[in-house]
């Protein structure tokens, strides 16, 4: 097996008093594309700022493809391309323009009609960035990350803020880069982004890492179980629906209870009965098949969006 | 060089304001004076050229506190290219405003001579890359825009009344003609006086060209050095000190100006040259 394009060894990196990473270690192989899961602080940034050569770390190792990315230089860049979470041009740049700025840093480009084309942008191409709707500006980000043709690609919450619309048009283009084979580091605290695009996924939170694996690998940490989520009347008594048969894990989501079961006819069974007896009533009740975000709610007790 | 001429406030400090300085320098002084005009026409052209002081260090720290240089720090790019290709576009823009001030000059206010035109150039050229990199050195120690304007404000307030651009260094009582030979606009002033009004060549400039030069030097090694990317990273604590080691040249050649005296001579004599008697035949008509 050839050695891996991203190799993080023990990352510790502290802002003062806050510990923003805590020895977060993975590796991403040629080609594959590893999403970074967490909430909002989790370190996911810091992580992929050091990846980048914007930070430093205080302690551990980062190399991709074999460089230190502090320590290698220009040459580092000419292999990397990146969006940052809040890419940003000075608004009086034309799109064209920002593209063949950026593309004359480098020694490798693509051609420049080709990315406008492929990122929709054609029409867009003399309109000025401050001009561009989020969706636009996120393309434009994404087009400029490409220009130079890079090994690996640093995606940093690629659709955050987007509406579901643009979101589904940004996963299709990188999609279409996954296709080609690149090997993409993106971070997204959203299930349905590391589901549809990740080969592997880190759930990271308060700077550790505390799952790895394929999608499928991390849902079947539930195997066997099947969710259900009640809503109920009035707040249950302390621990009863932990107790029900069946019941694996209890937890409360904001208003709702979360349980995993292994046995689901006998569970709501169960559940119905003890509400009778405690004289409260369901006012819903859903049943599905564990997720990431369950993954996530079973490994740190909070939703992913908390 | 697009992206200033399309943004309004680069019109107006870059273009509009040093022509409103020509029109009322020239026009309040200079009327019916031709022998004036290559002595205002030299204060006119410094307050041009230490406009760069303004533009790029704004800029510089607009452009950190929006996180755009964040994403030029993915590419291939350095610090010292990033400074050296700003200076060189803000020099680019500056040398149309200095060719319209001299053809005005020339066609509004009749002024006789173009003095030395390549010790012109030459003064021009360095003292917008001085002023540039002394801008730049400013927003190396800045970290918001407000806190570089009012930096730049108490700069631009001394090299405007202390250098002789505004008023004469002659009519300066003695001990200030001594701070004010310890000020990088001074140079700037009185090399553009000498070539202009005496017609001096750049070799004669020495002085002049000796501070401005090294001060660009030093202030573009310095901000090279001090530069930053990203709006979270404070300027470290020897920031400010290496900043103000810029300062040492003028220093140096403060102290030697005050011990020499032909600075003050060479200020005194362009200034005289204002109320030299003009050729009836040199009148405009």
């Amino acid at each position: 097996m050839s050695s891996p394009v991203i190799q993080v060894e023990n990352l510790a990196k502290n802002y003062g008093s806050v510990e923003a990473l805590r020895g977060v270690s993975f590796e991403v192989q040629e080609g594959e594309v590893f999403g970074l899961l967490g909430p909002n602080g989790a370190g996911k940034t810091s992580t992929v700022e050091i990846l980048e050569g914007l930070r430093s770390a205080d302690s551990g190792s980062a190399r991709v493809c074999g460089l230190n990315p502090l320590e290698a230089g220009l040459r580092f860049k000419e292999e990397i391309g990146a969006t940052l979470q809040s890419t940003a041009l000075p608004e009086k740049v034309r799109v064209r323009e920002a593209l063949a700025m950026f593309s004359s840093f480098y020694g490798r480009r693509r051609n420049i009609e080709d990315l406008l084309r492929r990122f929709g942008l054609e029409e867009k191409r003399n309109a000025f960035y401050g001009q561009l709707s989020g969706g636009q500006k996120q393309r434009l980000a994404l087009a400029l990350a490409i220009v130079n043709e890079p090994r690996v690609l640093f995606l940093d919450e690629p659709t955050a803020g987007l509406d579901p619309q643009v979101r589904r048009e940004i996963y299709d283009v990188i999609e279409e880069l996954k296709q080609e084979k690149k090997t993409i580091l993106l971070t997204t605290h959203y299930i349905e982004e590391a589901e549809r695009l990740c080969d592997r996924v880190a759930v990271v939170d308060y700077g550790k890492v505390i799952a790895l694996g394929t999608p499928r690998e991390l849902k079947q940490r539930s195997a066997g179980t099947t969710r259900i989520e009640v809503r109920l009347a009035r707040a249950p008594l302390d621990g009863v629906l932990g107790k029900l048969e069946g019941v694996t894990t209890c937890k409360q989501v904001e208003e709702a209870w979360v349980l995993h079961s292994t046995r689901v006819p006998a569970t709501i069974v169960a559940l119905v009965k003890q509400l009778e007896n405690d004289g409260n009533e369901l006012a819903s009740l859903e049943i599905s098949s564990p997720s990431l975000e369950d993954v996530f709610l079973e490994l740190t007790g909070r939703k992913l969006r908390d | 060089m697009r992206l200033a001429i399309r943004t309004p406030a680069f019109i107006f400090f870059s273009l509009a304001m040093p022509l409103v300085f020509l029109f009322t320098f020239c026009g309040l002084f200079g009327r019916g004076r031709p022998q004036a005009i290559p002595y205002l026409l030299a204060s006119v052209l410094a307050l041009t050229v230490m406009g760069s002081f303004w533009g790029l260090s704004l800029q510089l720290v607009t452009y950190r506190e929006m996180g755009i240089l964040r994403r030029f720090h993915l590419a291939p790019v350095g610090a010292g290219e990033m400074l050296a290709s700003s200076i060189l576009s803000n020099y680019l823009l500056t040398l149309p405003t200095v060719v319209l001030q001299f053809l005005l000059a020339r066609w509004v206010f009749h002024m006789q001579t173009w003095g030395n035109l390549t010790g012109a150039f030459v003064m021009v050229t360095l003292g917008t890359v001085t002023f540039a990199a002394l801008g730049l050195i400013v927003a190396s120690v800045t970290e918001t825009a407000q806190e570089t304007q009012i930096i730049n404000n108490a700069f631009w307030l001394l090299f405007l009344f202390l250098s002789g651009s505004t008023l004469p260094l002659p009519l300066f009582p003695g001990w200030l003609q001594k701070v004010a030979f310890y000020i990088p606009a001074t140079y700037l002033v009185t090399g553009l006086q000498n070539v202009l009004v005496a017609g001096t060549s750049v070799l004669h400039l020495g002085a002049d060209l000796l501070s401005l030069s090294g001060c660009a030097v030093l202030a573009f090694i310095i901000a090279q050095q001090l530069f930053r990317w990203d709006p979270g990273q404070k300027a470290p604590r020897r920031a400010r000190l290496l900043a103000a080691s810029t300062i040492i040249p003028f220093l140096l050649l403060g102290a030697w100006e005050s011990h020499r005296g032909s600075l003050r001579a060479n200020a005194q004599s362009n200034f005289q040259s204002m109320e030299r008697r003009v050729a009836p035949e040199d009148l405009p008509h």
